[in-house]
């Protein structure tokens, strides 16, 4: 007997009210996460997928400096817009960091978003221990030893990684999500999309049930920004990130105009560095500023033994893409 | 009970039409119910890249890609490279490079460098690695497997 029901949408209004309708559907779109999730490793349930990969919410649009992207554009389409290529070279590279070519050709913009983590207790079933999959149990991550988890945005009630690359660059970018629900649209920055888990990391966004990401739209760098994304990991290509950062400077004869940074690699959400942004603007750009917006990022941190490298690793991860995107043609 | 789901697809330049459950996945389609065994159950996670195909020319995982979102679209898997009898120019290239020890990986490779190719990514042997990095080989051959990219591009180009 099938897990599921399979069913086309055939318009984004029609997407909204058959899931809006029924507690046990959700979307389906390039499906790397969710059938992952549903089919093979069985720690989330759904009895109705409803397929949106046909609705029209595919594609880039340019409006003045805001580049609009359909929801289902997928990350291979969204890499080779020129428009990414020339004005946010922090997007295309940290969207051709991520995965695999294969895996980019199906992946959806909306769906990287939504990614869930890749926590190796969450996706398997016979640990008991997960406070995202079910409330209260505890987590083995914690207890047991973790290696590729957040540190930040994290506490002993979970510390599952968002992995997404792509986010990290939009944080920077102060991306809008567009959302649809059955009464209308509404708008959202991507950095408060998602909940900084507390004790309730089963809840990890904004979005309720039945409500659909249609578009995320993301502002263009100013013409003379110089941006990148640098991510470290185990090994070479295809592998998540153990740190990552996305910086976008501009600099007018040595001093920091302005500068957006975020990481990837330490947050339970994708983690805005607000703290360097202020130590940054106004000073010079030099490795010893880098350092001190670095040290002021990283405070709080949740680390059990395997994760306590990340602490220098994300700061040295920072203080490398500073220097690269300060010092190169990027 | 939920209802089982028509898929009318193009597989290998043959129109195809099956009945399925919805939850049937692209790679199970291929293998058990149209008898091409040539794309691999890898890890079947999405990990490996064994089961790689190309979906409307795009390389894809047939294992995280359900049947049923195949409807109206074009299939072509290691079988339908090229015609009975004959290889590929990039399954020519392998076999002459030794491209591969136990073989598990090899037509999930060979779809991926079909693509690599379209797709332009082989000016280097590090852009070409880069590229492949979606189909993993326990075998190791990873060297013959460039060398026979690096061939196939060069050979393409003149």
């Amino acid at each position: 007997m099938a897990q599921f029901e399979y069913v086309r949408a055939e318009d984004v209004a029609g997407a909204v009210a058959m899931v809006s309708a029924d507690p046990g559907a959700s979307f389906l779109a390039g499906g790397t996460t969710h059938l992952d999730l549903l089919l093979k490793d069985a720690v989330i349930a759904s009895s109705r997928l409803v397929d949106i990969t046909r609705l029209p919410l595919r594609g880039v649009a340019r409006a003045g400096d805001t580049l609009r992207v359909g929801a289902l554009t997928t990350m291979e389409e969204l890499a080779a817009d020129s428009v990414v290529a020339e004005r946010l070279p922090l997007v295309r590279e940290a969207l051709l960091a991520g995965a695999s070519t294969q895996l980019r050709n199906m992946a959806t913009i909306g769906g990287n978003l939504l990614q869930r983590a890749r926590c190796r207790y969450f996706r398997d079933r016979t640990v008991a221990a997960c406070n995202k999959r079910a409330p209260g149990s505890g987590c083995a991550a914690v207890a047991l030893g973790a290696r590729m988890h957040a540190i930040l945005g994290a506490s002993e009630h979970c510390i599952a990684l968002h992995a997404s690359d792509l986010c990290v660059a939009l944080a920077a970018l102060d991306a809008i999500v567009d959302i649809q629900d059955a009464a209308g649209e509404r708008r959202v920055p991507l950095t408060e999309l998602y909940v900084v888990p507390g004790d309730r990391p089963d809840v990890e966004n904004v979005l309720q049930h039945g409500e659909l990401i249609t578009h995320v739209e993301i502002p263009l760098l100013p013409a003379g920004a110089r941006s990148g994304y640098l991510k470290v990991r185990d090994r070479t290509s295809y592998e998540f990130a153990l740190t990552s950062a996305a910086a976008a400077l501009v600099l007018d004869r040595g001093t920091i105009a302005s500068a957006r940074l975020a990481l990837g690699g330490v947050g339970t959400i994708p983690w805005r560095a607000r703290e360097a942004e202020a130590v940054l603007t106004g000073a010079p750009a030099t490795r010893e500023v880098f350092r001190a917006a670095a040290d002021a990022t990283i405070h709080d941190a949740f680390t059990v033994p395997g994760t306590a490298f990340k602490v220098e690793l994300s700061k040295r991860t920072m203080v490398r893409i500073l220097e690269t995107v300060a010092g190169g043609q990027r | 009970m939920a209802e089982k789901v028509d898929v009318d697809f193009v597989v290998n330049a043959t129109a195809r039409r099956l009945t399925l459950d919805g939850d049937v996945t692209l790679l199970d389609a291929l293998r058990e119910h149209l008898g091409l065994v040539g794309t691999k159950k890898g890890c079947d996670q999405g990990a490996c890249g064994a089961c790689t195909v190309l979906l409307d020319g795009k390389r894809v995982l047939s294992c995280l890609t359900l049947a049923a979102q195949c409807d109206g679209r074009e299939v072509t898997t290691i079988e339908g490279l090229a015609p009975e009898g004959e290889l590929h120019a990039v399954q020519a290239a392998f076999v002459r490079h030794d491209a591969f020890q136990c073989g598990y990986c090899t037509a999930g490779q060979i779809m991926s460098a079909v693509a690599i190719l379209e797709e332009g990514r082989t000016s280097s042997d590090a852009e070409i690695r880069e590229f492949m990095s979606g189909n993993l080989c326990r075998c190791g051959a990873y060297n013959n497997i460039v060398a026979a990219i690096r061939e196939a591009a060069a050979a393409r180009r003149a």
